[in-house]
């Protein structure tokens, strides 16, 4: 216990004072703590030989996802299970339906089958924040457009955990098509709260054209630059089925200038690569990158169920900490 | 502030030495007429020995309910060690996950009233509880919710041979089924009122005190 004291302070908070989770923007350090270590605790339920928690009884847990996903939506549905919730699932294609619509009409269902909680991909930013003026149940946004992709950004915050002491002065650098992707915008907001520096590298046309928007962070179109000092380099995926209009002349003139090498792991001996994945092997990451023991993609995905919980656990509740004498 | 005393800190220390004695005698078999001498040095050989009731693998562990029963657990273990030359494990659990008060179960579904979160605690159980003779260890029982909460989070880890259950300070107002086979001091109270015991290792004093 003492020695875990020292390691992973106990948060100074109990509860999250918020119904929501839809985006990182205004979350406090006192509270991404709080999520981080709830989901430490789950870790540990997960390799008991029962690794399921009756907590979430009688809890039902809708999925809707307005985009494909597989991956984060069944980390969700595993989540949920391993507390014991029911889970109903959404799957549409939103494509003859207009979106204001759509969104509406689902808001009206999930009412009528009375769910806890609403876990909601959707491509259009804001989304999330929509659908939770009109429902009840809490909300947790699974990633809106290119707005925000929270709980992908708190796992790669418990997987930084894992291997840093602390946030403070942590250099990470996010590499690749920064303005298109929620999930740099997610870490930008959690790692500043932290105290970590951020820089964002990318060509100029991945780069967001009003980094005021995301303050306190450094851009350069220069790889070394961002190389430079830096602890973890979270390189993003090139989202190949949205080139539509190109923003590089080529996956190999990407791979040149912006891809990460085993050169590049070689000539700094302490950086750590992650990647949100699924990663496109030769292009964001050289394969033997992806396979290096400093890539530490798998922690990401090991982490996401157990975040995932935390997350719910702490959104299902709501109520005050009871400090009472047992 | 702090309200009434009920314990000091040496009133703690005394009967910490009698329950680690009464949780030796729980979990020794009949002793043979002869004495003290005589069961001091049956418990010693036995514990060199697998079959013996502080054997490895199997054997007697205490398990300390978080926060302020782990602290107890593991006095009671380095009493134990004292007294019989015994090495008792001991583990730490949090029961809050299988509480009735958290989640849907604790409030209306769907109202945003559900039950209180609280923060979790560390769960290490450094040995495999099954085929053990466990001690669940808290500070003070109440409704008796934290002990079944404890017991079904125990019976989802393994299958001990049996459970015993040691409780500091014994309130009364069960709401449920649940009974301490070791107690420190029974103390009659009201609903409205609340018992701490403060141990050193985590708190600035050492006793129990209650507020009324």
């Amino acid at each position: 216990m003492s020695k875990e004291s020292i390691q992973n302070p106990q948060p100074k908070i109990q509860n999250l004072n918020r119904r929501h989770l839809l985006g990182l923007s205004g979350w406090g350090a006192e509270e991404i703590q709080l999520v981080l270590q709830t989901a430490r605790r789950f870790r540990e339920v997960l390799e008991r030989p029962i690794p399921q928690v009756p907590t979430l009884r009688g809890t039902t847990v809708a999925t809707l996802f307005f985009e494909p996903s597989t991956r984060t939506k069944l980390s969700f549905q595993l989540a949920a299970s391993r507390l014991s919730a029911s889970t109903v699932s959404f799957s549409k294609s939103g494509s003859s339906v207009a979106k204001g619509e759509t969104l509406k009409d689902t808001a009206q269902n999930i009412e009528a089958m009375k769910t806890d909680l609403v876990v909601l991909r959707h491509p259009s930013p804001g989304a999330p924040h929509f659908l939770a003026r009109h429902l009840d149940a809490a909300l947790i946004s699974a990633g809106d457009g290119a707005h925000e992709h929270p709980t992908q950004a708190l796992l790669d915050l418990l997987t930084m955990a894992e291997r840093f002491e602390t946030f403070e002065g942590l250099r990470v650098s996010i590499i690749g098509d920064v303005a298109h992707s929620r999930v740099a915008r997610s870490n930008v907001f959690g790692l500043r709260a932290l105290g970590a520096e951020v820089t964002l590298c990318g060509p100029p046309t991945m780069l967001p054209s009003h980094p005021a928007g995301l303050p306190g962070v450094r851009t350069t179109s220069a790889l070394g630059d961002a190389l430079d000092g830096c602890d973890v380099a979270m390189a993003l995926r090139i989202q190949l089925e949205r080139q539509d209009e190109p923003l590089f002349p080529s996956l190999r003139a990407y791979h040149a200038h912006f891809g990460l090498t085993r050169a590049h792991l070689d000539a700094h001996p302490g950086l750590l690569v992650m990647h949100p994945g699924p990663v496109n092997r030769g292009v964001e990451l050289e394969s033997e990158v992806v396979d290096h023991e400093r890539a530490i993609i798998l922690d990401q995905v090991t982490n996401g169920v157990a975040l995932r919980m935390a997350v719910l656990y702490l959104l299902a509740g709501g109520g005050a900490e009871d400090e009472g004498a047992a | 502030m702090p309200g009434t005393r009920l314990m000091s800190a040496r009133d703690l220390g005394r009967t910490l030495d009698r329950m680690a004695r009464q949780i030796v005698e729980l979990i020794t078999p009949d002793v043979p007429a002869g004495g003290e001498e005589l069961r001091n040095e049956e418990l010693r050989n036995n514990a060199g020995s697998p079959e013996g009731r502080f054997g490895e693998g199997r054997g007697l562990a205490l398990v300390g309910v978080q926060r302020r029963g782990v602290h107890l657990a593991r006095r009671l273990s380095g009493k134990i060690r004292e007294a019989e030359g015994a090495e008792v494990p001991v583990g730490a659990l949090d029961a809050t996950l299988y509480r009735d008060d958290v989640g849907a179960a604790g409030g209306a579904s769907g109202s945003g009233a559900a039950g209180a979160i609280r923060a979790i605690r560390a769960t290490r159980i450094p040995f495999d509880i099954t085929g053990r003779d466990l001690v669940l260890v808290d500070d003070v029982i109440y409704t008796g919710r934290t002990g079944r909460a404890a017991l079904d989070a125990l019976m989802d880890m393994g299958r001990p041979a049996s459970v015993r259950f040691l409780v500091m300070i014994d309130r009364g107002l069960r709401e449920l089924p649940i009974r301490p086979d070791i107690t420190g001091r029974t103390v009659s109270t009201l609903a409205g009122e609340r018992v701490h015991v403060r141990l050193s290792e985590e708190d600035d004093r050492e006793g129990v005190w209650i507020d009324h």
